[in-house]
């Protein structure tokens, strides 16, 4: 086995007689793990999000009141036979797993609490929200169903649903998953390109060395080990300084821009960055070990 | 120790046999010059012995090993047993002679330990005590061609391929050098030496093998050199 020490010490003269190819395969991993890692804190994002709002999203069955004008009311209350019977319906169903009723008394209060920071409070009076059944479904996304049975069922002044405000949102996010992990994909390739290239050109510069080491019975792994190990680190370097950005970059905006704001905690943190951090290290591993390996069998014969 | 039978090379793209039918054998601890003008064989022979080419038709063996049958990952096995110098000495110019010298048990897997104690022994017995720490362009071409027998013998290898060792020194110094290849010889390692020097063959007396157009035209013991003046 080669010493170490030597190792060492034959990566660091590889690295200062090539420090601007190292420098570029540095910033090519990195800028190509920064986008997967943009593609896939997206996707988190996304997932977490889904996860928050379909624990709290509900179908709402708006029931007619005297000031609903849609002409499934005409200005009529919904009667307690057509409440007694949308209940009955409702708990019949499977797809449902919850049902609340919230009377106009509860939706005025909900209101108040709500906007109590806003004048819009004071010119609502009770009796003027309707009264509702809040529908918590097993799957969220099958709203659908909700909407076809009371959309049209006497009493009924509105079906709204949620997920449908949400599922713009989500298309939103899937496209900049997409788009980036695209994006990562060929810089990747650029990486793999320019790490091929790197090793061939480390090689001319070694050619005396390597000259030297098959004359005198070098293995072939100790001739390329310093290569690979060469490789190894300026991309693992890059993707070092990827997931330093990615997790700046979270930081910057939701840990102090919108969490602030907003202060939901559905948002993704620096602990995905922990979390796809190894996958990502892994990835580039792999990516370095198979091109230097190929680049080396291709040019480097015994 | 090394012998060839029915060995032909001819290199690609190239009409003319560079090694044609030659069976030759040569024992342990010999000393052979093989001499012939240039293009005559001398370097093919040698880079067949060393594996870094393969005959195109017969059989080599060296030091135990056939090398047509030998697997690409067994040549370095066949290397360590085998040093090998040559005209332009292929020194590392960044590297201090003793670093050159140790670059090659490195490279090895050799213990730092036992590399402490064999270079500073290999520098000494090839006239080098003393200029460790020099660079090579810091010496001359006979001490730099030195450095070159040293790598090539630090290992102890059993036998010690020379291709043109001289090729680039005068005289006096090309002496010099080819007594200290004698002194490595008379502890038992068998050194073959490539030349077109008649003068350091004459010298010594010792076993010629002449090739002409990739043949042997001539294998004599004790014998002299002259070259065709044409």
């Amino acid at each position: 086995m080669i010493q170490p020490r030597f190792l060492l010490g034959e990566v660091a003269t590889g690295l200062r007689r090539n420090v601007s190819m190292a420098i570029s395969v540095v910033l090519v991993t990195m800028v190509s793990i920064f986008l997967l890692g943009l593609g896939l804190l997206a996707q988190r994002q996304a997932d977490t999000m889904k996860g928050y709002w379909y624990d709290r999203i509900q179908v709402s069955i708006y029931l007619c009141n005297e000031y609903a004008e849609q002409p499934n009311c005409r200005g009529q209350a919904a009667t307690e036979a057509q409440r007694s019977a949308i209940r009955t319906q409702l708990t019949a169903m499977p797809e449902v797993k919850e049902v609340f009723f919230e009377t106009e008394q509860e939706a005025f209060e909900r209101f108040k609490e709500q906007f109590r920071n806003s004048p819009i409070a004071g010119n609502v009076e009770a009796g003027f929200l309707p009264e509702s059944f809040r529908v918590q479904l097993s799957d969220p996304s099958k709203y659908k169903i909700i909407t076809d049975q009371f959309q049209t069922a006497p009493g009924v002044a509105q079906v709204q649903d949620q997920e449908k405000v949400l599922s713009r949102f989500f298309t939103i996010i899937n496209w900049i998953t997409v788009l980036t992990v695209a994006l990562a994909v060929l810089m990747a390739a650029c990486a793999a390109l320019l790490m091929g290239t790197a090793i061939r050109q480390a090689a001319f510069i070694r050619r005396r060395e390597i000259g030297i080491m098959r004359l005198v019975g070098a293995s072939n792994w100790t001739i390329r080990m310093p290569f690979l190990t060469e490789m190894l680190l300026v991309s693992l370097l890059g993707v070092g300084l990827a997931i330093g950005l990615l997790w700046y970059a979270v930081h910057l905006i939701f840990n102090s821009g919108i969490n602030q704001i907003a202060q939901l905690q559905a948002f993704i943190g620096a602990h995905d960055v922990w979390a796809i951090a190894p996958w990502m290290a892994a990835g580039v591993l792999l990516l370095t070990v198979l091109t230097s390996l190929v680049t080396l069998r291709r040019y480097l014969r015994v | 120790m090394i012998r060839f039978e029915n060995v032909t090379k001819v290199y690609p793209k190239s009409a003319r046999a560079a090694l044609d039918d030659v069976t030759l054998g040569i024992d342990r601890g010999e000393f052979v010059f093989v001499v012939g003008p240039s293009g005559s064989g001398k370097s093919t022979l040698l880079r067949l012995a060393l594996r870094e080419e393969a005959a195109t038709s017969g059989d080599v063996l060296v030091a135990g090993h056939d090398l047509k049958s030998m697997s690409m990952r067994q040549v370095p096995r066949l290397r360590r047993e085998m040093g090998a110098v040559f005209q332009d000495f292929r020194l590392l110019p960044g590297k201090t002679v003793y670093q050159n010298v140790a670059y090659a048990l490195h490279v090895i897997g050799k213990p730092s330990h036992l590399i402490r104690q064999l270079v500073p022994e290999t520098l000494e017995m090839v006239g080098l005590g003393g200029k460790g720490g020099r660079l090579p362009h810091q010496l001359s071409g006979g001490e730099q061609q030195r450095v070159a027998i040293a790598r090539a013998v630090v290992n102890k290898p059993q036998i010690l391929l020379c291709d043109e060792p001289t090729g680039n020194l005068d005289q006096a110094i090309s002496f010099d050098i080819v007594r200290l290849l004698d002194r490595i010889n008379r502890t038992g390692t068998t050194i073959v030496l490539a030349t077109h020097d008649q003068d350091i063959v004459n010298d010594m007396r010792r076993r010629v093998v002449q090739l002409d157009e990739g043949q042997i035209v001539r294998d004599e013991a004790e014998a002299t050199y002259h070259r065709r003046t044409s």
